[in-house]
């Protein structure tokens, strides 16, 4: 009965091998059951057309996902399993050659666990053919990042015989990065040629091409004597060049982000502190409550979130979403950052700071005060560790431009920053909200005589900055760490920030906190050593704060004490 | 609000007999199991505290007196720490883990030799110089560059903060060479004499209390000559002291610098009896505590900042202990109570409570203020 059987399959593997020529599955199978005898198997997958069929045996078979079946008579069977697992943690079995379920004794499909089976082993000669075979493919790969893989892999490996391959990729390549990498592998590959004169055009067009990869290849020929030493020395020096403006460039962009992660976190003081003259200390957890706020909403969009702040259980409900529903949560959060801070804020300010405007170094005491029972409060809901908030798919990407790599994430920050600026800018000068605020901030005994409700307008400002805060922390949260900490690690800056730009000017704010970012990535990279660029940086403003006491933009006032 | 000056001398003497005499007294010569007996450990937290006292007095003089809110005495108390602290290591000798005559933190390093600034610090007349040297030569530095420039109020605070936080990201680093964010710790001798017997910690906590009534007596009386009187100008109106001719700027610099001595011989004490400095006390909010202390206790005085120390530490003592959670919440809502309700501190309670009585309104502290200023100088 089972040989019936089996001759069957057989059977029928042979007319569809007939019916097709000999498929790529079938010859892996062959190649499985030649266990051990590498040198035979390499021969025969490597005459196999690299198509995506081939790519994904080979990958199963590297990756242990091939088992050998005990058969009749000491034969062996190879089959995959089907990736969708029972309760019972069984799979369903098919057989390689043909892609038929395989069959028990008893003729019914067999389930079986694949911890139990024996994978189909590879030994390391025949990896090393596979992963030629996979890298050749990656060549002709749809993806585009799967391609540039595969480029960068082979112009390492340095191996001629893959000349032509890459050489008929570059002519049908279309993507300009991918062809930037593959005349870099090329001339990589050429480095190795016996030939000087290709050895000096390959090192010509490697420095041309500012190839970083390729510094360590082309040290070695630098070291020997003769034209292509030279022409190597000479692409080392360009690399180097290239290198460096890479590195300007990075630099530049990275003190852009930082400058604009300052701009957010310090825009919300400058109306607070610059504008209103209130010192909040408590700045710092308004940035919290803004970060903590996304992660509520990622939870209730995600699996749903359990809090047990002094023994009382609160349990949000969960949306479980997933997919780019709850990719958008973070759309979702960011007016809800802006919108539970600004209402924190406004019960500050009705609570403490209204009594407080006439004395302000007590302000800074009391919101002090206030920023401890908050972080303490954080502490008690979620815990005092960092929680996890996951950045959207579509915030966690990079674009590598030119060996420059920017991060979307910080691209995002920048232009966010851009936005909040704008907004603000729009909302102070261009409704009548923001003349009211301005009115009661230059004058406010006189704004009161004109009928002004300076209280009100005091509230509505205080709320501003503090939802502007909420709106910092929901970015922050992106790019750093959510803990009840979170605000005391910028409170500092934020004020440095607003203090060097002149307290009550927007614009000063803007300006020193890029010219902040700026300069303490410079340092940074210029003395690789974080800790202490920040240091310099602080030192550097008590020193600024010398030649310009009021900051950059001095508002101007006849009153006597300011 | 002051008290007055005979019942503040009666009650300050009084103070000190308890705290100098009689308890060290109690602890030395009362057998163990009676009732009267203090322990060693009420011996060694009261030092803290008394040692947490001479840094509240140095944030007063500057905040309650001159107006001056300077969030950096935690730095100048540390440095006070850190300087003893470096005598207090290089005095262990071999007895340390890796039985070298460096400190412990140095031969993890990798360090072979010791560095030549440490080399001094085996001279205990040395260390005590630094203690009073390097924080009030800091503290001369940075107060000329900000007093100079007019930086006052809360752009002061500011600055001061970020001074404090600079120099812990500092000390937080291993290349300082100054043990990292462990610090100093596990001391054995001083001057030759075994530092966690009973009887050293007793003489350090004589010490520190003979230290902060010197402290009290000394600032009582610079606070009481004409520059006390010009000290309390500038708080009150800065603008109308220079146009009379002063400069303010050089008085506020005596101050400061007077001020980070104070804090850090404070904090040199402290080291003795607590065993331990790390960075961790040199941070902004260590600055801001002290800060609360004075509050509480009562800015403007020089009894209210050793009290509110004292009350302050010992509820956190307390509170540490009984409501771990919910202590942050307590001393920021205590906070949030003075400054609301309570401006004056403890220290003005009697006198609410007698003026209730008297039917007399108590004076407005803008008032106040202003009447201080016009006495005559004592």
């Amino acid at each position: 009965m089972i040989r019936a059987c089996l001759s069957l399959v057989f059977f029928l593997a042979l007319e569809l091998s007939g019916a097709v020529a000999a498929g790529p599955a079938e010859v892996v199978a062959k190649a499985v059951l030649l266990e051990d005898k590498s040198e035979e198997q390499i021969a025969l997958i490597k005459e196999l057309d690299p198509t995506p069929e081939l790519i994904s045996l080979l990958t199963l078979w590297k990756e242990g996902g091939i088992f050998l079946l005990e058969g009749p008579s000491n034969t062996k069977i190879p089959v995959v399993l089907d990736p969708l697992k029972g309760t019972d943690d069984k799979q369903a079995a098919k057989l390689l050659a043909t892609g038929l379920p395989h069959t028990d004794s008893d003729g019914k499909p067999a389930r079986l666990i694949a911890s139990d089976l024996n994978a189909a082993e590879t030994d390391s000669d025949l990896r090393t053919a596979m992963k030629s075979i996979l890298d050749l493919a990656g060549l002709a790969a749809d993806d585009r990042s799967a391609r540039l893989q595969a480029v960068e892999t082979l112009g390492m490996e340095q191996d001629p015989s893959r000349l032509p391959a890459l050489r008929g990729r570059l002519e049908k390549e279309t993507d300009e990065e991918v062809r930037h990498t593959i005349r870099e592998a090329i001339a990589l590959t050429e480095l190795k040629s016996s030939d000087p004169a290709a050895v000096v055009i390959a090192c010509r067009t490697l420095g041309e091409l500012g190839s970083i990869r390729s510094q360590d290849a082309l040290k070695a020929i630098a070291k020997d004597s003769g034209p292509t030493a030279k022409a190597a020395q000479e692409a080392l020096r360009k690399i180097e060049l290239h290198l460096q403006a890479a590195n300007t460039w990075g630099t530049i962009f990275r003190g852009l982000s930082l400058g604009s992660v300052l701009l957010v976190a310090a825009l919300g003081l400058a109306v607070t502190f610059g504008l209103m003259g209130v010192i909040n200390m408590a700045h710092g957890e308004m940035i919290a409550v803004g970060a903590y706020t996304t992660y509520v909403v990622q939870c209730i969009f995600g699996p749903g979130l359990e809090l047990s702040p002094f023994g009382i259980h609160i349990t949000l409900p969960s949306l479980k979403t997933s997919g780019w529903i709850y990719d958008s949560y973070f759309l979702v959060a960011i007016p809800l950052s802006f919108l539970t801070a600004a209402l924190a804020g406004i019960a500050l300010e009705r609570t403490v700071i209204r009594f407080l405007y006439r004395r302000p170094l007590e302000s800074l005491l009391a919101t002090w005060g206030v920023s401890l029972v908050v972080q303490q409060l954080f502490r008690l809901t979620f815990g005092a560790n960092n929680v996890q908030v996951a950045s959207p798919r579509w915030l966690s990407g990079h674009w590598t431009f030119s060996d420059v790599s920017l991060g979307w994430n910080r691209v995002f920050v920048i232009c966010f920053a851009a936005a909040i600026v704008a907004g603000v800018f729009l909302l102070l000068a261009r409704t009548p909200l923001g003349l009211l605020i301005r009115a009661v901030m230059q004058n406010r005994s006189m704004a009161a005589c004109m009928g002004v409700r300076t209280e009100r307008v005091n509230l509505l400002t205080f709320g501003l900055g503090s939802g502007l805060a909420g709106l910092a922390g929901a970015f922050l949260s992106q790019i750093g760490n959510v803990g009840p900490s979170l605000g005391q690690s910028y409170i500092v800056d934020a004020f440095m920030t607003v203090v060097v730009g002149g307290v009550g000017s927007l614009f000063g704010t803007i300006f020193s906190a890029l010219g902040i970012g700026m300069v303490d990535q410079s340092l940074q990279q210029i003395l690789g050593n974080p800790v202490l660029g920040k240091i310099l940086v602080l030192a550097g403003i008590i020193l600024f704060l010398q030649w310009r006491p009021a900051g950059l933009f001095v508002s101007r006032s006849r009153s006597l004490e300011n | 609000m002051q008290p007055q000056p005979r019942r503040e001398i009666l009650i300050a003497g009084a103070l000190a007999l308890v705290l100098l005499v009689l308890m060290p007294a109690l602890n030395a010569w009362v057998p163990q199991d009676s009732l009267l007996h203090v322990s060693n450990f009420t011996i060694n937290v009261w030092g803290k505290y008394l040692a947490y006292g001479i840094l509240a007095i140095s944030v007063d003089l500057l905040w309650g007196y001159t107006g001056l809110l300077s969030l950096g005495q935690a730095l100048f108390f540390s440095l006070g720490g850190y300087m003893l602290g470096m005598h207090l290591m290089l005095m262990i000798g071999k007895l340390g883990q890796y039985k070298s005559d460096l400190p412990d933190f140095l031969v993890f390093l990798g360090h072979t030799f010791l560095p030549a600034f440490w080399k001094p610090f085996y001279s205990f007349a040395f260390a005590m110089l630094m203690v009073f040297l390097l924080p009030m030569l800091l503290a001369k530095v940075f107060g000329f560059l900000a007093f100079r420039s007019r930086i006052k109020g809360v752009y002061f605070s500011i600055l001061t903060q970020a001074l404090t936080y600079g120099a812990s990201l500092m000390f937080f680093r291993n290349d300082m060479l100054l043990g990292g964010n462990n610090g100093f710790t596990d001391f054995k001798f001083l001057l030759g004499a075994d530092i966690r017997s009973a009887g050293t910690q007793r003489t350090l906590y004589i010490c520190t209390g003979i230290a902060l009534m010197a402290v009290y007596f000394g600032c009582r009386w610079l606070t009481r000559t004409k520059f006390g009187l010009i000290q309390r100008a500038i708080r009150d109106s800065e603008t109308r002291v220079l146009f009379s001719g002063y400069s303010a700027a050089n008085y506020k610099l005596f101050v400061f610098v007077v001020a980070a001595g104070i804090a850090s011989l404070g904090g040199a004490l402290y080291v003795t009896q607590v065993g331990i400095i790390n960075p961790s006390e040199m941070t902004p909010d260590k600055s801001l505590e002290a800060v609360v202390w004075v509050a509480v206790g009562g800015r403007g005085t020089l009894v209210g900042p050793i009290l509110g120390a004292v009350v302050v530490n010992a509820l956190k003592s307390w509170a540490t202990r009984a409501i771990p959670d919910l202590w942050l919440i307590l001393l920021g809502s205590l906070f949030l109570g003075v400054v609301l309700f309570l401006p004056e501190g403890l220290i003005s309670i009697p006198a609410k409570i007698r003026s209730l009585f008297t039917r007399s309104k108590p004076l407005d502290p803008q008032e106040s203020a202003v009447s201080k200023a016009n006495a005559p100088a004592a």
